[in-house]
């Protein structure tokens, strides 16, 4: 079992927190883990930047052309990362698009990934079926757990297909949309969560997409297992710096 | 060797659909019906009856006799820029648009780069009536204001994309990310044979009447079905995959493709994928690709704003990499002489994409007895700046 694995079979509601490598500032990508989790943060994703993000609204596009003028690579990012488990513990997530992880080389890819410690990805446009033919083993073999998105529009029997080729969680996708496109929920988004709690899936489901503050956090988490926030919090990391971390997650968990 | 697509979507290790699980439905629906749709009998009969009183075709197959007395061999030119809206877009976009009524869509989205496929989306929108919302690159509407103008009086909606180079590449970015905000009413007419599978094969079959008519119109002048060459200029390679459609498992026809060299090969600023590129994922598409060593896509250039594409459809990388087709590269100044010379030989002012598949005759020997037939994509027109700007007219 990976770091993601255990934590998700913790009797508590999960938060997470995606940010781009890169940005703000080139080497803000450790200092930016660290804040996260002494905050209470459950486990983060961390963006790989791709010049092309089909599937991103304009916030995250805007810092990964931004981390990409700064500098980023692949061969950074692992860098970066080599000691990151010398002081952090919580599990961590590469969220990026295919291309750079096909170019870099996915075996060699998913094997350094496994050397750093990271637990788990989440390749938007990865199609499950070349994920099951082709690199399904390979991820195995490093551990990694792989993460499919769903949406509003996926069919019951394509998410129980995707639910057999888990092994963490369901990125559930809050509305059919991009990233950082909408401020709360309505209520057919809410029938959304209510109709996939019901499927009684074998994996948890964490809701993204949308969540942006204190409301819409208690919303997701009240329909699944946890919530990923991704373009707010680049907004206020672009607002307030690596000093904003501590308030931002504050709010959002209202203690 | 099969060319054509597979069951899975690929030509040969190219193609697929590496997309978003938000696109996915939408995309599937197309994938499970267009076959079906676009064989049934009264789509047939509507799309071959609008190619005909709407578009104009059957387009002519020309002789072009001084060119080829120029160059000692018998050149053809399917004339593409004789088609309404002034180039084979129009093919293509009449065959979404009847699809996409078919399936119960309201609402019409594109991409464009010159304007070209916006014009020819936004014509068919108004010919049906339905809402056309067409992204293109801010740069791209500063550089291709007469065709924004155009689009503007077809009752479209031009959207600036603001994004990355804000260019063709941006623009298709906007273009899908508006379909995954918008996955019920909504489709995405794609202008070339780019995209997740079925869009390539898709394109493909609409643009395939070229070839289709080739096989009529030579048995006619000549006797014979097929030419010694096909010729095609490529950037994503709609109007290629349309003169190639019917000769593409046929191994006596050869397939020679036509490149923007842009600048230079090796100058930075080119947009010959099959020199440049490696395999990469594109718009859905595992395709060859423009890209630095780290993946990311970079930004290609040519003088021709319909060939500056980073990447090429997934079924020309598969004709470059299997050998089936001859790939050349033609500068923007080897393009514009020949775009000169054909207008002064032949009376035709070619579109610059054209242009440059005009330019291989300089570049390539071919026998005295030879055949070519070379795909007259677009008029010039729209590019009389760049014309003018380059002769100094």
């Amino acid at each position: 079992m990976n770091r993601l694995q255990k934590t998700l079979q913790l009797d508590k509601k999960l938060l997470s927190i995606y940010f781009t490598a890169g940005y703000p500032n080139l080497n803000d990508t450790v200092s930016i883990i660290q804040e996260l989790e002494k905050n209470g943060v459950d486990f983060i994703e961390i963006g790989l930047p791709f010049s092309d993000p089909l599937a991103d609204g304009p916030t995250i596009q805007a810092s990964s052309t931004q981390a990409l003028k700064n500098g980023m690579t692949t061969a950074l990012l692992f860098d970066q990362l080599k000691d990151i488990r010398k002081t952090v513990q919580i599990p961590l997530i590469i969220m990026g698009y295919f291309n750079p992880i096909l170019q870099y080389g996915v075996e060699k890819f998913c094997k350094r990934c496994q050397e750093i410690g990271i637990d788990a990805l989440i390749l938007p446009d990865l199609p499950l079926e070349e994920y099951k033919t082709l690199y399904k083993a390979t991820f195995e073999k490093y551990n990694l757990s792989n993460i499919f998105l769903i949406t509003p529009q996926t069919s019951t029997e394509r998410i129980k297909v995707i639910d057999s080729n888990s092994s963490a969680f369901i990125y559930m996708v809050s509305s059919a949309s991009t990233t950082g496109s909408q401020n709360g929920f309505s209520g057919k988004q809410t029938d959304y969560f209510k109709r996939i709690a019901k499927l009684k899936l074998k994996n948890p489901q964490i809701i993204g997409f949308g969540i942006s503050n204190h409301e819409t956090f208690q919303t997701a988490i009240s329909n699944a297992k946890g919530a990923i926030i991704g373009s707010a919090f680049i907004k206020i990391i672009i607002k307030e710096g690596i000093a904003g971390i501590s308030s931002f997650i504050k709010s959002i968990r209202n203690f | 060797m099969n060319y054509n697509v597979d069951e899975k979507g690929y030509y040969g290790e190219f193609g697929g659909a590496y997309i978003p699980e938000m696109l996915y439905p939408n995309v599937e629906e197309l994938r499970q019906q267009y076959l079906q749709i676009t064989a049934e009998e009264s789509f047939q009969k509507e799309f071959r009856q609008l190619l005909k009183d709407y578009v104009g075709r059957p387009t002519p197959l020309y002789f072009a006799k001084r060119l080829s007395e120029k160059y000692n061999t018998k050149i053809y030119l399917k004339r593409e820029d004789l088609c309404h809206t002034g180039a084979h877009k129009v093919n293509n976009t009449i065959g979404q648009i009847l699809l996409a009524k078919r399936l119960g869509k309201t609402r019409i989205i594109a991409e464009t780069g010159a304007g070209q496929h916006g014009v020819a989306t936004a014509t068919v929108c108004a010919l049906m009536g339905l809402e056309c919302i067409v992204y293109m690159g801010e740069i791209d509407i500063k550089r291709q204001a007469p065709n924004v103008a155009r689009m503007k009086m077809l009752g479209a909606k031009v959207i600036p994309a603001i994004s990355g180079s804000k260019t063709l590449k941006d623009a298709t970015n906007e273009a899908i990310r508006d379909w995954i905000n918008n996955p019920i009413d909504t489709h995405y007419i794609i202008g070339s044979v780019v995209g997740p599978h079925p869009y390539p094969d898709m394109v493909a079959r609409f643009q395939s009447v070229i070839s289709e008519e080739v096989k009529k119109q030579l048995l006619e002048k000549e006797n014979r079905e097929n030419p010694d060459y096909v010729v095609a200029c490529v950037g994503g390679g709609s109007n290629a995959a349309g003169i190639y459609y019917h000769y593409l498992n046929n191994p006596k026809v050869g397939i020679i493709a036509v490149e923007a060299a842009g600048k230079g090969i090796d100058s930075g600023e080119s947009a010959a994928t099959s020199k440049l590129g490696r395999m990469g994922i594109i718009h859905g598409s595992k395709t060859l690709l423009m890209q630095t060593p780290d993946g990311q896509i970079t930004e290609p250039y040519s003088i021709s704003a319909g060939l500056d594409y980073p990447g090429v459809g997934p079924m020309h990388a598969h004709l470059y990499t299997s050998g089936r087709g001859e790939f050349i590269s033609i500068t923007d100044d080897d393009a514009m002489k020949a775009g000169m010379e054909l207008s002064q030989l032949e009376g035709i002012i070619p579109a610059i994409e054209s242009s440059h598949a005009l330019a291989i005759f300089k570049e390539r020997r071919f026998k005295k007895e030879d055949i070519i037939v070379l795909n007259l994509s677009g008029r010039g027109d729209k590019d009389l700046n760049t014309y003018i700007n380059y002769f100094k007219l």
